[in-house]
């Protein structure tokens, strides 16, 4: 027998019992389609998390007070538990590297804005003009931070957009004097609506000179040191470089920690790696399921079709080619329910990254790969108990059995 | 030729061995018409399925042309099934889900012969049984006169030497019987070797041969006589 033949004997079969087609391949679907999903969403939430850290900026290297014991220990006894302050000063010595090319201070606080009788509790952020290239903002309106001396406490802010709205609402804020606190500070310009980055949502945000802010919240102490390494290669360095600067600065101790941004990176991705294939095992579990469903049906396939089988072994059918033809039928709704079902699926993704499209649900292609090829496998797997029943079957019995 | 020596065939029916076959000697010439008949489970069915090779002999020779075939694996006889023997039976046996001329083609598609010379095999054996203008109608849709004949245009269409036919007129009325018969009979004029199991001796006794068989042995073999006396 031709194989052409043998795949449209097997195709014809298909067709002739479209019940128990349609409900095979619904099954078989059903497992492809939550494979494609799920794993589309796992891989929509790994891009949306690291798509989140790369906005922060590039090449970046994070300096934070204290320092975080990764290989245990603890602090031996007697040893100071409270680290040594971030300073502005420390900040402004990181500036003094080829290895570095901005360096942004960072102060956070929270205090009441008020402009014309209303009044809001925002986050402030105190910085330089550093940060604006150093964060990748972008200005709706007016400017940002003015250069020049960090030391100076000018009195001019920007607003996030939301602040803006909740101020002033249709009434034009360039230029208006606004209280932050206890001191009176010129909107200069309204950042861009962005969303939210990694917990600071940029748009409900008062961006003040770093010196301003810490007069506002009458501390010295930094929060975070933003630093962009020049150049991917250079970030290696450039973080032995501020160790090595703030140990030196801080009486030879090592009371900092630098993270970078890489590495974050790096850490997110594998973690929401492992998250996709989790869920894809999830959904190969329904895989699995098709499979014994498919089995269930071509054992039904067979008793119902016994005289039919008796008759092909009296034509000069070889057990072998008996074999061959009802694996290939249960290969051929596999497949049929895969393809249906990496429609459905790939239907759905878009479907949810039409209603939330800050989530990239994109089926990775190794994905509906995998879908395909396991749905197939299964099928021939769970078909051959089905089809070895066929091939065996007594001619002479199969046919008198009408 | 078909040479049976010492056939035997036995069944378990619960603790007790049937002997179907018991020591059956046999020899058909070619282009031989033959009848077996004799009450149920005389063996007449277990005979005609060991003569097709569905069923095995456990103790005896079956010889089919010179060659000794009880032996054969199981794609081998397939191989014999395929192009020496056709059947018939009572049933028709078609398959529901496709065309008259896909069933007949079916023989054809297993043997592996190229879909333009199935087309034109499967028009010439379907006018020979005057079925050209069924040829695209579903087995539901024929008549069981219609059905019979396009089984056997199946059971021909790779030209066997050997028919055999099982009960082939007990499922339909006496006129479309009598019609399939002498479709039969046709076949045999043209050199097959036709071979008929039935209960019925209207149509046992036309052919030229006449076996009857009790208890799995012959006990009768009568020659003369024929298909003229109707």
């Amino acid at each position: 027998m031709k194989t052409e033949d043998a795949l449209a004997f097997a195709f014809r079969a298909v067709r002739g019992y479209r019940t128990r087609s349609l409900l095979m391949m619904l099954a078989m679907a059903i497992g492809v389609a939550a494979v494609v999903l799920l794993t589309a969403l796992g891989d929509g939430a790994r891009q949306y998390v690291t798509g989140q850290f790369a906005s922060l900026g590039t090449n970046l290297l994070i300096v934070l007070p204290g320092r975080s014991e990764t290989t245990g220990g603890g602090l031996p006894m007697g040893m100071p538990a409270t680290p040594r302050d971030l300073t502005l000063d420390d900040a402004l010595a990181l500036q003094r590297s080829r290895l570095v090319r901005r360096v942004a201070p960072i102060v956070v606080g929270s205090a009441a804005v008020s402009w014309g009788g209303r009044e809001r509790d925002v986050p402030i952020m105190g910085s330089t003009a550093e940060l604006e290239p150093v964060r990748h903002l972008t200005l709706a309106q007016g400017r940002f931070l003015p250069a020049g001396d960090p030391r100076r406490a000018t009195p001019v802010c920007v607003l996030g957009t939301k602040v803006r709205d909740e101020l002033f609402g249709a009434h034009r804020a360039l230029g208006e004097w606004v209280r932050v606190g206890d001191r009176r500070f010129r909107v200069i310009g309204i950042l861009a609506s962005e969303g939210r980055s990694i917990g600071v949502d940029m748009e409900e945000l008062v961006v003040v000179p770093v010196a301003s802010a810490q007069m506002l919240f009458n501390a010295p102490s930094l929060f975070r040191i933003l630093v962009e390494a020049n150049g991917r290669e250079a970030i290696g360095r450039a973080k032995q470089f501020v160790v090595r600067t703030l140990k030196a600065r801080h009486q030879g101790e090592e009371d900092v920690t630098v993270v970078t941004q890489d590495a974050v990176l790096a850490t997110f991705d594998n973690i929401f790696r492992a998250l996709t294939l989790t869920v894809a095992g999830i959904g190969g579990i329904s895989l699995a399921v098709a499979g014994i469903l498919v089995m269930n049906v071509m054992l039904v396939a067979v008793s119902q079709r016994t005289a039919e089988i008796g008759l092909l072994k009296a034509l000069g059918a070889p057990a072998r080619q008996i074999l061959l033809l009802f694996l290939a039928e249960a290969a051929m709704l596999s497949l049929l329910g895969a393809v249906l079902g990496v429609l459905v699926g790939e239907a759905g993704s878009l479907l949810l990254s039409h209603l939330y499209p800050v989530l990239p649900a994109r089926a990775p292609l190794w994905a509906v790969g995998a879908g395909l090829g396991v749905a197939v496998g299964t099928g021939l797997l769970f078909g051959v108990l089905p089809a070895r029943r066929a091939a065996r079957l007594d001619p002479v019995q199969a046919l008198a059995r009408h | 030729m078909i040479r049976l020596e010492q056939v035997q065939r036995v069944f378990q029916v619960g603790d007790q061995a049937v002997h179907a076959l018991d020591g059956v000697d046999l020899t058909i010439e070619p282009g031989e018409y033959v009848s077996i008949m004799g009450p149920s489970g005389s063996g007449k069915s277990t005979l005609l399925n060991i003569l097709g090779l569905l069923d095995r002999p456990d103790a005896g020779r079956y010889l089919l042309e010179g060659r000794d075939v009880t032996g054969l694996t199981d794609a081998e006889q397939a191989r014999v099934r395929r192009n020496q023997i056709g059947f018939v039976f009572q049933f028709f046996h078609l398959i529901p889900r496709m065309t008259a001329a896909e069933n007949v083609e079916l023989p054809l598609v297993l043997e592996g012969v190229e879909p333009a010379e199935r087309r034109r095999r499967v028009d010439k054996v379907l006018a020979a049984v005057g079925l050209s203008d069924r040829a695209r109608h579903r087995p539901d849709q024929l008549s069981g006169g219609q059905r019979q004949r396009v089984a056997i245009a199946r059971a021909t269409i790779l030209e066997p030497t050997l028919l055999l036919t099982d009960e082939p007129t007990g499922n339909l009325d006496r006129a479309s019987g009598l019609d399939i018969i002498e479709v039969l009979e046709a076949l045999h004029e043209h050199g097959i070797t036709l071979i008929i199991v039935t209960h019925d001796p209207d149509l046992g006794g036309r052919a030229h041969r006449r076996l009857h068989m009790v208890d799995g042995r012959i006990v009768g073999d009568e020659r003369g006589g024929g298909h003229h006396e109707d």
